[in-house]
């Protein structure tokens, strides 16, 4: 298999970031698959800020620690990635900030200033460098900045990277490869075209990472999606608002992370009472508390599974790549009106902020599903006993109906009430909403596996240590088993896929295995911890090693 | 229990079956039926159907009021309605959205809402149900209770200060605001209509009497007067400052009822309208988006 890594670091606030999307542009150009991880400190300006892009001819959803070239903008960049370079690794980097290096050093702040280029263009001598380290023509590096430079300061681009391509020296040769030039999106990003996918109307959220970037992207694509987006003045708004666009007949959906996402837990109890579907997507970060606001974790499985007072069903999921975001996005908001249930999409700053090639055409959709809606027939109540346990959906404005929605105990028309009778039928109600929504979910993927079935030994994981894990099982000859659905818990679907799982081992970026206590609680052994939580993703090497040392 | 006259029209229809448990005397009666006689003569002199209107309630004696009356309801939790009303309103324009809520509910659980709607200049309309004083959880002390007011939680007095919550929602770019009392009905009912009827953000803090844990009938009857025509500049910020200060909830002073401020300003939900306008084939939308992306 062909595949390249290239690590490309600096201070924040110089675009790293961008740099490494365009990286990702060359190789997608192609034909490469590419995943980026972003690795950056919570603050504006300084500190150490990297990216790692991976190459390869086949999918790919992890980065490994070693790589083939290291562009490195300061001396942090340098002294920070010792263990990443090896014989076969160029060096390049900026001659004007790194004293101790051996490379190719660009002598980026003259360079700017003979072509007259503002300094954001550095990206771009890099990006020339590197073009010409890996043997790739001149055409194809000109063609890739055309298509992501803006057209005022692309001359400028074009003759620094040009700058930077001659510097440099061959190395290896990327062979074009023969796939689609794919384009590279994050994770954040395909579940806002996911849940519009679903039907969205309305996405409301307020910032924080590492959800942020569903709420900028959907602001600033909101007339190409015919949407609207919200920005209130805090979460507990922010769902309220989601409940009240919804009562009045709009989809929905809600954005943040642990620390928003409890602010927004009292909202989240008033959904399953009232019946009003809402879409949460719960990007997960280390805590407790602020913790590492942005690194990754798992760390909020059973906050997201148990959030909110008193009992009531819910639907949670949890994606691994893009293809699952962009479908399991959809049918969460698309299952939340059908049940009538509160939906998450819980993901993790791996996910929501890693840049993926995306293959929309390979997304394998989901199942559309419609709310129920009232015929117009009778006197309108809104929380009607029915066999299924869904009550028919009016909106306000509806002639005929009076639709009274409520946070309290209540009858079927939506009166308060506290009569023992009443009380269990209507809490009975919304349970058998739960368990309508659990029999539809049987017909799902809600559990997949990769790999041959008599490996005899299985990697169980979850969210975005998917890819991961499929690298180092195919690495260890073992099988990987991944649920995408977390509540209800698809126990039919586990028992059947863990048939002759032999040795397990449970893959977690958490401090406790959360999964593994889920799989406890279902009555199923979950196997081996192997646990990182020091707020990184596993890189494949990395696991492969963990996972040698669980399976000897 | 009703109020001593009830003015308006009588629209039976429009009270619901649930049975009421508000105390003999409490001023939710009034606010209740000058409610119901402001959506029943809105509906028929405005042409507005009765299904277009939308109540909501947040937690306190307050909020029974969406049981009570037969007419669309979210009957919300603690200070949350007014982000909820605001989402009412995104959704349908054609909506009248009608927030009712308590002084605890409002000024001290949800007053981050209450700012940001009114600085939003949301097109819903606020109703205190302002009694200064907690009911339903039996006689605690509230955002707009008086300096030494005794309750439950403070039986030495409290030391603080109420606000005044007119002063408040001025600063905060409220497009319209207005004081009423339970005791007078009618003009209670106009200010109601008034308020429905702006188009914006507008606020009605309803001195409210609370029979059973803060009385203050004789006191408001001594000190509450109407506003005559042209004793304050509705259009002008000062002036309704000046009025709005001439009683600050505390000391002695007399107690203007009336509308103090109303002006015209952008709504808040109209700039999100045209967006989803008509019904655009969204998925479609979504492949152009990627099959563009750069």
């Amino acid at each position: 298999m062909a595949e390249y890594s290239v690590l490309i670091g600096g201070k924040a606030g110089e675009g790293i970031n961008t740099a490494g999307l365009s990286i990702a542009g060359l190789f997608s150009r192609l034909g490469y698959r590419t995943y980026m991880y972003f690795d950056y400190p919570s603050l504006i300006r300084g500190g150490h800020n990297f990216a790692i892009i991976r190459a390869s001819d086949r999918t790919i959803g992890a980065h490994r620690t070693p790589v083939d070239v290291l562009l490195a903008f300061d001396q942090n960049s340098i002294d920070n990635h010792r263990q990443r370079v090896h014989e076969g690794t160029t060096v390049i980097y900026d001659a004007s900030q790194v004293v101790r290096a051996e490379g190719y050093g660009l002598p980026l702040d003259d360079i700017v200033k003979e072509e007259k280029a503002p300094p954001i263009t550095k990206n771009s001598a890099m990006l020339g460098a590197l073009a010409r380290v890996g043997g790739i023509g001149r055409e194809i590096l000109e063609d890739v900045l055309r298509a992501t430079v803006p057209a005022k300061h692309l001359e400028a681009n074009l003759r620094v990277a040009g700058r930077g391509y001659d510097a440099a020296g061959e190395a290896f040769t990327v062979e074009p490869v023969d796939g689609p030039a794919l384009p590279v999106l994050t994770g954040n990003e395909v579940t806002g075209l996911g849940l519009v996918h679903g039907g969205l109307d309305t996405y409301v959220a307020y910032p924080m990472t590492p959800s942020s970037s569903i709420l900028h992207f959907l602001a600033n694509r909101a007339e190409d999606l015919s949407i609207k987006v919200i920005h209130p003045e805090n979460e507990i708004s922010v769902i309220l608002m989601a409940l009240g666009l919804a009562y009045a007949g709009e989809k929905s959906a809600v954005g943040t992370s642990g620390g928003g996402f409890c602010l927004m837990t009292e909202g989240l109890s008033f959904a399953a009472m009232s019946e009003i579907p809402v879409t949460i997507v719960m990007g997960q970060r280390p805590g407790p508390s602020t913790g590492m606001p942005t690194y990754t974790s798992q760390g909020d499985l059973h906050f997201v599974l148990n959030a909110g007072q008193g009992e009531f069903p819910r639907l949670v999921v949890a994606p691994g790549d893009l293809e699952e975001a962009y479908a399991w996005s959809a049918a969460a908001l698309m299952l939340s009106w059908r049940y009538q249930v509160p939906a998450i999409v819980l993901t993790d700053k791996t996910l929501a902020e890693g840049a993926y090639s995306f293959d929309l055409g390979a997304v394998t959709p989901l199942p559309d599903r419609e709310p129920v809606l009232w015929d117009g027939t009778g006197e309108y109540r809104r929380y009607a006993r029915t066999a299924d346990g869904v009550s028919p959906l009016a909106f306000p404005g509806r002639e005929g109906a009076v639709v009274k929605a409520t946070s309290y105990a209540h009858d079927e028309a939506g009166f308060t009430t506290e009569e023992r009778e009443e009380v269990i039928e209507l809490q009975e109600k919304r349970f058998r909403k739960g368990e309508s929504l659990k029999a539809e979910l049987a017909t799902y993927p809600a559990v997949k596996t990769y790999g041959a079935r008599d490996a005899g030994t299985t990697i169980v994981c979850w969210g975005s240590e998917k890819w991961a894990c499929i690298e180092a099982a195919e690495e260890l000859g073992a099988r990987v088993v991944q649920p995408l659905v977390l509540a209800p818990f698809p126990v039919r679907q586990w028992k059947e896929a863990m048939i002759g799982a032999g040795k397990v081992a449970c893959v977690e970026n958490n401090a406790t295995g959360e999964l593994a206590r889920l799989l406890r609680q279902h009555g199923f052994e979950p196997g081996r911890p192997v646990l990182k939580y020091d707020g990184r993703p596993f890189a494949v090497d990395e696991l492969a090693a963990r996972l040698g040392e669980v399976f000897a | 229990m009703t109020p001593d006259q009830p003015p308006g029209r009588p629209a039976g229809g429009l009270i619901s079956p649930a049975q009421n448990t508000w105390c003999p005397g409490c001023g939710n009666f009034s606010i209740q039926h000058m409610m119901k006689s402001a959506i029943a003569e809105l509906s028929e002199e405005e042409g507005i159907p009765l299904e277009n209107f939308v109540l909501l309630g947040g937690i306190g004696c307050h909020g029974k009021l969406a049981d009570y009356l037969n007419v669309n309801s979210l009957y919300a939790i603690h200070g949350r309605s007014v982000p909820a009303a605001t989402g009412i309103r995104l959704a349908n324009p054609d909506l009248k959205v009608i927030c009712h809520v308590g002084d605890g509910d409002i000024y001290a659980e949800g007053l981050d809402h209450l700012l940001f709607a009114a600085k939003r200049n949301s097109d819903i309309t606020v109703i205190v149900h302002d009694n200064r004083v907690y009911g339903l959880t039996t006689g605690q002390y509230t955002p707009t209770s008086p300096a030494g007011f005794k309750g439950r939680s403070t039986p030495g007095g409290i030391t603080e200060h109420p606000i005044n919550p007119l002063e408040v929602m001025l600063a905060a770019g409220a497009t319209h605001i207005a004081r009423g009392y339970t005791k007078k009905t009618r003009h209670l009912k106009d200010l109601f209509k008034e308020a429905i009827m702006h188009r914006g953000f507008s606020f009605v803090d309803v001195l409210q009497i609370c029979a059973t844990y803060f009385n203050l009938t004789d006191y408001y009857n001594e000190h509450a007067y109407e506003m005559q025509e042209g004793e304050v500049d509705t259009g002008r910020f000062e002036s309704a400052l000046g009025k709005i200060r001439e009683w600050d909830y505390d000391r002695e002073a007399p107690i203007p009822l009336g509308t103090f401020y109303s002006v015209t300003k952008p709504i808040y939900e109209e700039h999100f309208q045209a967006l989803t306008a008509g019904k655009p084939d969204r998925r479609a939308l979504v492949r152009k988006v990627v099959e563009e992306w750069r």
